[in-house]
Order: structure tokens, then sequence, then C-alpha cells
């Protein structure tokens, strides 16, 4: 789960790590209010879940609180990647003497979470590391023990030649590990850290990603979720307990498992058609979730054809077939549908889809080829 | 012969009362499986299925049984302390069946299993089967037939579709293995690539990987310098979007984007045959044993 900036910024805020005051508008008037209040410079930064806010326009610095309103009334009007910006932070601008990069994130290779840092902060960390990657030390962090001082310190002197200001940064990095263990992270960047002309060492942009995994246990992080800012269909598909993403196709297509849903759609792919989506109904399935799933496809107007692909391990065939039966019972299909089943439970589902009039195959290659055929305009099933 | 389990296998299912684990634990008997064990805590002294005890804690069952393999199906947020019980209680092979596993936990218990010699399967996954002689997992049974392919995969019903596939084309497993989709989990391609290239029963190798990460080029380099016995690749997601659950610094550590293509051209720079869909495997492999 994506958290925004301002309340990435709260939660450092409370581990101690030294950042500077921001408020959050979401009109023109109330940037220019909070700009008021500041005096002086204010930077209006568009809080939306997207890599790359400034080369978007998404962040523009206002020396005065009518210019603060100007264009906050400009960043509030923008998408960017799609997402609509409806927030803007509006912060004092700080007197940037230096830029550094600090993140931790979760790695798959070494298994731990690893802390990656650069003293050439501010711009794209993966410019950096394509181009400079001796600018980068990264350091894996055993989450048994903890990061240890003589750790910090390290990345601190990579950071910096000044003790003082290497200890600075040493206890912004136990704080920044200590917010990225208790909000269950994936993922924690200050970009940039910055030290100002007076010497101090100031985070100006927190990021934080969380484990979806670990909202259940983190319900103040999970309250944080803004539904406003991300896409309607995937809302609709999280709140029903499906993976979902949409796709420029016609295939809608119905699958469990991450693994065999993108098999399937390279498959439509192969024998020359387009998945709408990527719809994973995941495993212990029960009938609720694969109605939910049928009424997510079936608002695309783009699908022509629906395909379901079951391969049932813990997830039960009966149990598909019986959401099959209810969904199109509640709201009859417009275009055709091609199912696929086998595994657990197979001959009850298949039992239950022949008494409501639905055919099924067993063959996968067989209802993929029937479902981009009708999809195209072909043959009725 | 197979690899990590076998008909000998004494297996204790945790969560057996639950939704799934009773469900699974009834088909793992049916199997054949030898479950000699239950943990439910507080439901020790009752007996599930009028069959197996059902202990309090796995030392308990450990003890009483002499249980050398567990497989979970606690809920996510119990499954870290599970896989730890497990694996302090003196269990060898653990498997973790259990999706929603928090990763910063598996952090924790990665090195700890290590520590205590044990192999951990999963989690996320969907356990294995030797056919013939034991399932441990939610792999379903009729679906394979004993012969001399090893299976590996990350995801747990293309694993099915593979399988089913290569059974109904007449080319038997060894052993098949869901190692589980998790950024972190016990046990990679390369642990189950060096257990069929030592099993002499395992005579070609069926792979199945996915976009993110670099497991499966890892594997590739391990194909090329270390593997005699032929392997055959498949790589899901060719027409996926890019992958959202590491973003881009996971790619910068890892030095990889881990596309598609990417793993593609590294199975065909290890000699490996390349299936483009799961229907591939039956004659590629055919042509290579």
């Amino acid at each position: 789960m994506n958290i925004h900036e301002y309340q990435a910024k709260d939660i450092l805020r409370r581990e101690g790590v030294p950042i500077p005051p921001g408020d959050v508008a979401t009109t023109p008037e109330g940037a220019e209010a909070i700009a008021r209040q500041y005096g002086g410079t204010v930077v209006v930064k568009a809080q939306v879940h997207a890599g790359g806010r400034g080369k978007a326009g998404g962040v523009k610095l206002a020396k005065s609180p009518g210019e603060a309103k100007e264009l906050a009334a400009k960043i509030l009007a923008l998408h960017i990647k799609g997402l609509p910006v409806q927030k803007v932070l509006v912060t004092p601008a700080a007197d940037i003497a230096t830029e550094a990069y600090v993140g931790i994130i979760l790695d798959r290779a070494s298994k731990k979470p690893v802390f990656m840092v650069s003293p050439a902060g501010g711009i794209d960390i993966e410019e950096v590391a394509a181009k400079t990657p001796e600018k980068i030390l990264k350091l894996p962090i055993d989450t048994r023990y903890g990061l240890q001082p003589y750790q910090a310190s390290r990345l601190g002197f990579f950071l910096f030649d000044d003790v003082k200001k290497v200890r600075a940064a040493g206890k912004i990095m136990q704080q920044l590990y200590t917010a990225f263990m208790k909000s269950g992270c994936s993922l924690a960047e200050i970009n940039p850290l910055v030290t100002t002309a007076a010497g101090d060492v100031v985070a100006l942009d927190a990021k934080m990603v969380i484990d979806d995994n670990e909202l259940d246990r983190h319900p103040d992080i999970a309250a944080l979720r803004d539904e406003s800012a991300e896409a309607p269909s995937e809302v609709q598909a999280r709140n029903a307990n499906l993976t979902f993403i949409k796709l420029e196709g016609n295939v809608g297509c119905v699958v469990n498992g991450a693994g065999l849903a993108m098999a399937t759609m390279d498959l439509v792919k192969y024998y020359g058609g387009e998945p709408a989506n990527f719809l994973d109904i995941g495993g212990s399935s029960n009938p609720e979730k694969v109605v939910n799933a049928l009424k997510i496809i079936t608002e695309d107007p783009n699908v022509k054809a629906i395909l379901f692909n079951i391969f049932g391990g813990i997830t039960r065939t009966d149990d598909v077939a019986n959401g099959i039966v209810t969904a199109t019972k509640q709201n009859p299909l417009k275009v055709p549908i091609v199912i696929r089943l086998t595994g657990t439970n197979e001959e009850i589902a298949m039992k239950i889809l022949q008494e409501n009039g639905f055919s099924a195959s067993s063959d996968m290659d067989e209802a993929v080829k029937k479902a981009v055929e009708l999809a195209k305009g072909g043959k009725a099933a | 012969m197979s690899i990590f389990l076998d008909k000998n296998s004494t297996v204790i299912v945790q969560g057996i009362t639950g939704r799934d684990g009773s469900f699974h634990a009834k088909q793992m008997l049916e199997y054949g499986t030898k479950i000699v064990a239950g943990v439910t805590p507080g439901k020790g002294t009752q007996t599930f299925e009028n069959a197996v005890p059902i202990f309090n804690t796995v030392a308990d069952a450990v003890a009483a049984t002499g249980a050398n393999t567990s497989v979970i199906y606690v809920p996510p947020m119990f499954a870290a302390d599970a896989i730890l019980e497990a694996a302090d209680a003196g269990v060898k092979l653990i498997v973790a069946i259990t999706e929603g596993v928090p990763v910063l936990d598996m952090t924790r218990v990665y090195p700890f299993v290590k520590e205590k010699g044990a192999r951990l399967i999963g989690p996320n996954c969907p356990g294995l089967i030797t056919p013939g002689q034991s399932k441990v997992g939610i792999i379903p049974g009729r679906i394979c037939t004993p012969g001399s392919v090893g299976v590996v995969s990350r995801s747990g019903t293309l694993t099915y579709e593979v399988v089913y596939q290569l059974t109904r084309a007449g080319l038997g497993q060894s052993t098949c293995v869901g190692i589980g989709g998790d950024p972190i989990n016990g046990t990679n391609f390369i642990d189950c690539l060096a257990a069929f290239e030592a099993d002499p029963n395992t005579k070609a190798v069926a792979m199945m990987g996915e976009i993110g990460g670099t497991d499966e080029q890892d594997a590739a380099e391990f194909v090329k310098t270390k593997m005699k016995k032929p392997v055959v690749g498949f790589i899901a997601g060719q027409t996926a979007p890019p992958g959202r659950r590491m973003g881009h610094a996971g790619a910068i550590i890892s030095g990889s984007a881990g596309t598609a293509a990417e793993k593609i051209a590294a199975f065909e720079a290890a000699g490996m045959g390349v299936a483009k869909r799961p229907s591939d495997f039956v004659e590629l492999i055919k042509a290579r044993m």
C-alpha cells in the first residue's frame, strides 16, 4: 500500500526525524492560507501515488501566498500518470547546501531489508545506480539484531565527512529503520536528506510503501489508505479480496493464482487475442468472490468474451461453479463465457455447471483459443 | 528415489482443525501420506478423523511421534511463529502453505531455520508431492503420476497446469515442488535443481518461473555450469504490465528489472529448452529425454 508524502512525514516525525513543518490543502485558498501562516517562500507539492512528480509539474516554489494559491490551482488540476491530484502539501522552502539519498528496501536476494545511501541525492536514484554505482552504499540488516550503531555510523560516513553531520545522519538512519519496522514497510525513503547552510541535517521528502500483508496488524497504518487516490476498479477489486489490474484488450480473464493468471494472459496473446485484465481470485475461494469478479469484469465495456481458467488446489472448483451460477442469475451475461475448470471437486463443479446450462472444458489451450475467437466476433459457444 | 519427500516421511499438520487444514489433511491421508500428528493449541487429546492424534505443541507432537516433516495451514499472522516452532522442535522439512505472511516476519524466520539445519518450502506455496509415495500441501494428487520428470515452480496453479499436461502425455514426475511466489521464501530454484541433479530417478526438469527478481537468471547460470540433466523453462508474465510489488529500488539492488525477456534470454544462453506456453513442455521434454 502506498501512503502520501505528508503521511510518511508524520510517521517519521513521531520517531524524531527532523522535518520542516507542512500542512495539507485540498483547495487553492487552503494552500494560500498555509503559505501566509509560514510566510516567505514555500514549496507546493502534489500528493499523489506516482513517481516523477517534479517532472510532471507537481512540485513548485511559491514566493508569496498569492503565488501559492495560483500554483496550487494548477497542481490540483493535474493528472499525474493517470491519477488525479486531490491534495497539495505546503511547506516552507529550505536553504539547501547538499542533497543525499537514504532508503531501506526489502531485498529478495539477501532476504533482508537493505539500506541504500548515496551522497548524490535529490535526483532519480535509478539514474545514480545506472551511471555512478560507486556512489551508492548498500548494507543489509539482520532484523533479529536491528541496525547497529557501527552500521549507522558507516552509512553516515559514506554521506558526510563532518563528524557532527555523520552523527546526525546516523540518528536519522536509526529513526528511519524504527519507522520501517514498526509500520511494516517494504520501502522507506528520504530523498533528499539535505544539509542546510547552518549545518543541520534535515529530511525534505519521504516515501513509504507498506507490505499489504502487514495491514491487519497495523490498523492505524491501514487507516491511512486514500482510496480517492487510487484507480476505482482496483479499489473495488481489493475490497472484494481480488487482485485486479486493468489492461487494454477485450478478453476478460478470471483465473486463480497469479502465475496461472499471467500464463493465461500470455496464452490469450499467443492465440492472437488481447487480455482485458489481470484478475486473480486467489486461493480459498468462496462463491462470493466469483460473483464480485464477474461484476468487475462485466463493467468494462471493452470486454467481448469472458474466460474462466480455474485449476483447483486449495480453491474448490465447486465454489467457483456456484459463484458463476449465482452471478449470472443476478446479472445475465451480455457476452459469451468460456469456462475451463479442473482440479479439486471437479466432478461436483461440472455437474453444477451442466445442470445450469453451462458447458466447461478441462483443456486450457482449447478454452483460450475459443475465448479469443468469440471476442473477435467468431461463432457463438 | 525423489527429492525432499518420500513414502517414509512422517508428517505433522499444523492447523489441522482449520477449514483449509482439515480439508487438505483428509486429502493427504487419502493420498497415502504418513500423517502422524496434528497440532492445534488447546485441542491436544482430541483425534482428527479417528486416526490422527492432535497435540497442543509441535514439540509434544515430535516427542510422541518422531515426525520429520511439518505442513503449516495456520493464518498469516501466526505463520512465522508456526515455522519457528517447527524448526525449534527439530522438524527437518517445513512446508508453509499459508498465503499473506508479512515479508518482514520472513526476514527473522529465514536465518533461524537455516541455523537449525531445516529446509523450509514456502510460504505462500502449494507444497510438494512425490507421486505414488507422499504429498505434503495442496497439489491435487490425481493430476500426478510417478515418473522421472522433476518439476519446480514459483507458482501454485501454474504448477498443476504443467503437471496435468505432463501426466496426460504419459510423462510421470519424480517430485513436484512449488517453492512459492513470495519475495522471501525458504527454498529457491537452485536448491531444487541441485537436488534433482543428484536424484538418480530424475531424468529431466521442468521449471516454471515468473517475472520479477533474479531467481530464474541465477537458476539458468546454475543449469549452465553445474547440471548435466536437461532443463526446460517457462516464464509467466510475458504480457504483464510492469510489476508493482517491489518498486524500482528493488530492481536497483538486484541490478535487474526482472522482465520476462531478460529471463528467457538467460534460459536460452544456458542452453535450456524454452516453453512459449505451458503445453509446450511435453514436446520439449520428450525431445530431451
